[in-house]
C-alpha cells in the first residue's frame, strides 16, 4: 500500500486516478504513526511552499523513521521543493532537507518574453541513468506548473530550463521527487509513476 | 524550451459535446470521452470542458462528464460554464478538474478568483474573458456573449491577475466559430499586460492561424472546438507545421 499524504496543499484527485491506472493500490493516512504499514510514500502537493507547515514534526519523524526503514519516497512539484531545505517563498519553513539547496522563484533569473509561472510542456534532459527516469528519452517533454523551482544539484536525474536550469526530477537511495506532474503528463508521467512503483 | 499548448475545447451541452456559431445554433458532435481519447490519441496537451449551457445543467451532471473524461486522460484538465461558487469549483476539482475557468462569476464576485487562489494554487484559476472590439476597447462580454459590461479586456486581465488568476482564456467573440483567424491584436494587448499565460481562442481556421496567434498574438496557448472535432485539421498535422515553422510545440 502507498501512503499519499494529504496535507491540504491542493486536490488529490489526479495523483489518485493515476496511480490506480497503473494498478497501485493508495490510501491517506489520517495520523503519521500509520505510515509504520506504508509500502511507499508520496508527498505531493501543489500551491504554496507554507502549506508545507502542516507537515510538523511529528509527521517529519515519522517520514525520517520510514526512510530510515528503506520505504521508497516519492515527493511531486511542492512536494519536491519540500525535500530541499527550504524555499525562498516560505523562509521561515524549513523544509525536510534531504537534498541540499534552497527554492527559487523564476522571477530572479527571468525575463520577457518568458513568463513566471511556467506552465506547460517543456523538455528534459538527464544527466545520468537513474531508476526514476529509465526508459524515458532526452528531450522528452512533460507538464510542469510552478514559479519555484529547485537547483541543479548532484542528485540531479533529470533538469529542465526555464531562462535557468532546475532540478525536474532528483534521487538518492529510496528518495525521488519529480518537479513536473506525472500524472497530467501522457504516458511519459505514467512511465516515471511505474518507474518508481517498482521499486515499492 | 517551454512549447506552445494546443489546447482542445469540448463544449458540452447535456453530456454531449456540441458547438456552435457565434455562440449560437449548437451542433452535436458526439461524446466527451471518446473525443478525449482521440485527442490524447492526436497528441493534444491539454483539454477544456466548457459547459455552454450550464444553467440547465446540474452540477451533479457536470461532475459525471468530468470524472468520464478524466478516467481516459493523463493531461490537464480544465473545466468551465456555470462555475459560480467556491462549492461549484470544489465539485468540479474534485470530480478529476485540474483547473476551473470563470468568467462571469468572477465578474460578478471578483474575490472568489483570490479565494480560490488560496485553496487550490493559482494554477487551478483560469480567468475567461470572452471580449469583443469596440471603438476604443476590447469590451468585456459575460452569459455566453450575451451581455455586455464596462469592463475593458486588458484592464480586467490585469486586475483578475493581481487577485491570484493562474491564467486567461480569452475568446475573441468577433472571431468564435466564424474560422477567420484569432484576433492577434487583442491577444498581444492581453498578453503583453500581465506575466501569466494568455490561451487564445476564437477564430482558428487553418494551421496559418496558429502559427499568427503564438508569434504575433503572443499567446502561450491557443484553443480551438469545431476545427478538431468534425475531423477537419488533425492536431498532430498542425503541431507538425507548427514545428516547421520553428514553432516549439510537443511533437
Amino acid at each position: 500500500m502507498i501512503a499519499l499524504i494529504d496535507y491540504g496543499a491542493g486536490n488529490l484527485t489526479s495523483v489518485r486516478k493515476a496511480l490506480a491506472a497503473i494498478g497501485a493500490a493508495v490510501w491517506t493516512p489520517t495520523v503519521p504513526g500509520e505510515l509504520a504499514r506504508a509500502h511507499g510514500i508520496i508527498v505531493p502537493g501543489v500551491g504554496h511552499f507554507d502549506a508545507t507547515r502542516a507537515l510538523g514534526d511529528e509527521w517529519r519523524q515519522a517520514i525520517r523513521v520510514s526512510i530510515d526503514d528503506e520505504t521508497p519516497l516519492l515527493g511531486i512539484c511542492v512536494g519536491l521543493q519540500w525535500l530541499f531545505e527550504g524555499s525562498t517563498e516560505a523562509p521561515g519553513v524549513d523544509g525536510f532537507g534531504a537534498f541540499k539547496g534552497t527554492c527559487f522563484n523564476f522571477s530572479e533569473y527571468v525575463s520577457r518574453p518568458l513568463k513566471v509561472p511556467h506552465v506547460g510542456w517543456n523538455s528534459l534532459s538527464m544527466p545520468r541513468s537513474s531508476r526514476l527516469m529509465a526508459g524515458i528519452a532526452e528531450g522528452t517533454q512533460v507538464y510542469f506548473t510552478h514559479s519555484y523551482a529547485a537547483p541543479v544539484i548532484d542528485e540531479t536525474v533529470a533538469l529542465c530550463d526555464y531562462g535557468v536550469p532546475f532540478s525536474a526530477a532528483v534521487e538518492h537511495g529510496h528518495i525521488s521527487a519529480v518537479q513536473f506532474h506525472p500524472e497530467k503528463s501522457g504516458d511519459a508521467g505514467l512511465q516515471v509513476l511505474h518507474n518508481w512503483i517498482r521499486t515499492v | 524550451m517551454l512549447s506552445k499548448r494546443i489546447i482542445a475545447c469540448l463544449d458540452v451541452r447535456d453530456g454531449k459535446v456540441v458547438k456552435g456559431i457565434n455562440f449560437e445554433g449548437l451542433r452535436d458532435a458526439g461524446d466527451p470521452a471518446a473525443l478525449a481519447r482521440r485527442y490524447n490519441t492526436e497528441g493534444i496537451d491539454e483539454l477544456v470542458i466548457l459547459d455552454v449551457t450550464a444553467t440547465m445543467e446540474s452540477r451533479q451532471a457536470r461532475a459525471h462528464t468530468i470524472a468520464a473524461v478524466a478516467r481516459e486522460i493523463f493531461l490537464p484538465l480544465a473545466v468551465g460554464g456555470g462555475i459560480r461558487s467556491e462549492e461549484d469549483a470544489a465539485a468540479a476539482i474534485e470530480a478529476g478538474a485540474d483547473k476551473v475557468s470563470l468568467n462571469t462569476a468572477a465578474l460578478n464576485q471578483p474575490e472568489l478568483i483570490t479565494t480560490l487562489a488560496h485553496r487550490y494554487g493559482s494554477q487551478a484559476v483560469v480567468i475567461a474573458i470572452d471580449a469583443k472590439r469596440e471603438a476604443d476597447r476590447y469590451a468585456v462580454y459575460v452569459r455566453s456573449g450575451q451581455s455586455g459590461t464596462t469592463r475593458d479586456a486588458v484592464e480586467w486581465a490585469r486586475e483578475a491577475t493581481n487577485r491570484g488568476a493562474g491564467e486567461i482564456l480569452l475568446t475573441s467573440i468577433d472571431r468564435d466559430g466564424t474560422k477567420s483567424g484569432f484576433d492577434c491584436e487583442m491577444t498581444a494587448a492581453v498578453s503583453d499586460a500581465v506575466n501569466i499565460p494568455v490561451i487564445a481562442s476564437g477564430g482558428a481556421g487553418t494551421f496559418e492561424h496558429f502559427a499568427d496567434v503564438f508569434t504575433s498574438g503572443r499567446a502561450d496557448a491557443a484553443l480551438a472546438a469545431s476545427i478538431f472535432h468534425f475531423n477537419e485539421k488533425s492536431v498532430s498535422e498542425l503541431k507538425r507545421f507548427l514545428h516547421a515553422r520553428g514553432i516549439p510545440v510537443r511533437i
